[in-house]
């Protein structure tokens, strides 16, 4: 099965509401998979294609205002223009799943894979002081997963969550284990479970407003201050990484999604050379592995971002260890992917002999 | 006087009053302003109607933003011009439930075109409130997509030229178009008669939801008495003389 | 023939002396005060009481739902 393909049937199966979207390759297939699968006929999911990713994006904030699962998937020419619904719905605190095939930019750009879109997803991305929970995939199975993932944290925290994967893993071809059918929630369960959603007001409560609007400073400021301490709740309890061979490492690949998959061989390429090598693979991108980057540092001779851009998360991981270790990027770009010998040799030439 | 006027206001003898959704908060709309109205009558047509519990309302940027603080019902607060796009998720979602949308000209005739055609043309089965007072009031007073040729903005301040910003959209007649639309109207609030029959066109459009119908979508030519610098009373008069030969008033479509 | 007698109450607290039912009153019954409420508006009241007839015009075109009407049968006169 597709990444895109997968996604697509873990979010019928996990329950999911409403998938609203446009088509961009490369996750076209996504909506694609969910028409075909007409699942308004087994599961009640509305399926509906917009007119634009904005009326997407609006499309989710109308119905996680409702309490509703709902969920888009676009790639970077399309995530910016949701960027606007996005600070809406983190600023009205709604929960809700965009999974951001990612593409290369800027601008048009190429419909090939890329990573350059980490600054737009972890740093917020629309305007005001706000964060996405964001996850990211390094396999098919993880595209599955981290559908009814993202769900969970959006709920548990009232926070828009994103899947950011790239070209390669939403086209890659997996086997694929999927979870078992979870039911949608009843209109009675959501009324219950979300009291703040607008599902109708009854005489016994106040009327709900979903709003991000907020006029006077004093109140404005409070909430801004309770959305920072709900962001460091979840820096604290979420941040998920994966670490392979990093007990005994010298030096310490920190890359995810497909970067992660190449950065595995050429673990195993440099440790045939007997160069103690470990991979630091983050899954959630923000919260991001600080901590899990810093316990490492103390054994580390140097560290290598390795990513599908220019260089973003590279500047995260070197906010992580400060001075105490020499920190360096390495990335192709515009669609080209680099190899596992080209990582090892960037490693070789801007940390062990730099 | 024939009788003590102590005598007729007894509650007995109410023959209008405000509606018992409308809450006690003090709109923050102008003197005079037409959002008033149509605040209130939306407020008793889903009270009259009994479907308080089962609606859900959309609000616009502009100056119905907080409109919110008035209707005690369940309400959304959507981007600039994307109003129709969280009503058409909301009905999809919630199909048990009335869903309305109300947005000024700007919102719904500029930055929110595309939601606007869009969500008619798939017939979202919703109702749709559209101001048209041709100029953004919120924001002090700019050229509206619905200002009238030579009518002075704050972006127009030598009147809007037909040459350099074409002439106003007449979205309410493009909307009728649309096979998606069932209900179309251009109506008015300025007169005891307007606001009557702007009442009954409101209802017309929640009883067309409820009957499964597709959109229903309402105009009400108003006044912006801050923006267009005249006193409400002389601001009725130059929409009369001025609006109403561009937007005529009356169904446009009903089917 | 049964005449009908009518009368308003307006909120003087939420009147924003806007004048729209000044002119919507087909029997010239309301005027604006010249003392000014608490926002500084010049409120509507019965300044003719007598001429109400209780059409509720007034009523239907404030913005501000301010004003209540009342109306009253009164016996039939001679």
């Amino acid at each position: 099965m597709k990444g895109n393909e997968a996604i697509a049937e873990a979010a019928i199966r996990c329950g999911v509401d409403g998938y609203f979207g446009y088509p961009i390759t490369p996750q076209s297939e996504v909506m694609e998979t969910l028409m075909d699968n007409k699942p308004w006929e087994t599961t009640g999911m509305v399926v509906l294609q917009a007119e634009s990713e904005i009326a997407s994006i609006n499309m989710l904030y109308g119905g996680a205002g409702c309490g509703k699962k709902v969920m888009t998937s676009s790639s970077s020419p399309g995530i910016s223009l949701m960027q606007e619904g996005l600070t809406y719905l983190a600023g009205a605190e709604l929960p809700c799943l965009v999974v951001n095939v990612v593409r290369g930019g800027p601008g048009l750009g190429t419909i090939q894979p890329a990573q350059s879109d980490y600054f737009q997803a972890v740093k917020g991305g629309g305007h005001g002081d706000y964060k996405l929970i964001v996850l990211a995939p390094a396999s098919v199975q993880e595209m599955s997963d981290f559908v009814e993932l993202a769900f969970d944290l959006a709920f548990k925290y009232r926070n828009p969550a994103m899947i950011l994967s790239d070209g390669m893993i939403g086209q890659m071809m997996e086997k694929v284990e999927m979870k078992p059918f979870k039911p949608r929630w009843t209109n009675e369960e959501i009324a219950e479970m979300h009291p703040w959603a607008t599902t109708g007001k009854p005489a016994s409560r106040e009327r709900n407003i979903i709003t991000s609007v907020e006029l006077d400073p004093n109140a404005f400021e409070r909430f801004n201050l309770k959305l920072q301490a709900k962001y460091k709740t979840i820096q604290e309890n979420e941040v998920r990484c994966e670490m392979i061979n990093c007990d005994d490492a010298e030096y310490l690949f920190v890359a995810y999604g497909s970067s992660a998959r190449i950065c595995q061989k050429a673990v195993d390429l440099l440790r045939a050379k007997g160069i103690k090598a470990g991979l630091l693979r983050p899954i959630t991108l923000f919260p991001f592995p600080t901590k899990q980057i810093q316990s490492l540092a103390g054994n580390l001779k140097g560290i290598l971002s390795v990513e599908l851009s220019m260089g973003q998360m590279v500047e995260d991981v070197r906010l992580a260890v400060g001075q105490s270790v020499p920190v360096e990027h390495f990335g192709r770009v515009g669609g080209v992917i680099h190899s596992p010998e080209e990582v090892v040799e960037a490693l070789e030439k801007k940390i062990i002999g730099g | 006087m024939a009788i003590d006027i102590k005598e007729i206001i007894k509650p007995e003898n109410i023959v209008y009053k405000k509606s018992s959704l409308l809450t006690d908060n003090v709109m923050h709309y102008c003197p005079g302003c037409t959002h008033g109205v149509v605040n209130r009558l939306v407020a008793e047509v889903i009270e009259e109607m009994g479907i308080q519990e089962e609606t859900i309302g959309v609000t616009p940027v502009g100056c119905a933003v907080l409109l919110y603080n008035y209707i005690d019902i369940d309400w959304q607060e959507a981007a600039h011009g994307r109003a129709p796009a969280l009503g058409t998720a909301i009905k999809r979602l919630r199909p048990d439930r009335y869903v309305f949308t109300y947005q000024g000209d700007g919102d719904l005739a500029a930055i929110g075109t595309a939601e606007t055609i869009h969500a008619c043309n798939r017939g979202e089965k919703i109702v749709m409130i559209f101001i048209n007072n041709g100029i953004y009031g919120m924001t002090g007073g700019q050229m509206a997509p619905t200002t009238l040729e030579g009518m002075k903005t704050a972006t127009s301040p030598f009147g809007r030229d037909a040459s350099h910003d074409g002439l106003p959209i007449k979205i309410t007649e493009i909307v009728a178009t649309l096979p998606g639309t069932s209900y179309v109207t251009r109506q008015a609030a300025h007169t005891a008669n307007s606001v009557r029959k702007l009442k009954k066109a409101l209802k017309k459009a929640f009883l067309n939801q409820k009957e499964g119908k597709g959109t229903s979508f309402i105009e009400v030519v108003s006044t912006c008495s801050s923006g267009w610098k005249l006193n409400p009373v002389d601001s009725n008069k130059w929409m009369e003389d001025n609006m109403f030969p561009y937007f005529p008033l009356g169904d446009i479509k009903d089917e | 023939m049964a005449k009908v007698q009518g009368a308003i109450e307006v909120n003087e607290f939420t009147c924003k002396g806007c004048s729209l039912c000044v002119e919507a009153c087909p029997t010239d019954v309301i005027r604006l005060a010249k003392e000014v409420n608490a926002k500084g508006y010049n409120f509507a009241y019965m300044f003719d009481p007598e001429a109400c007839n209780g059409c509720s015009n007034c009523a239907m075109v404030c913005p501000d739902s301010c004003i209540t009407v009342y109306r009253v049968k009164l016996a039939e006169t001679a």
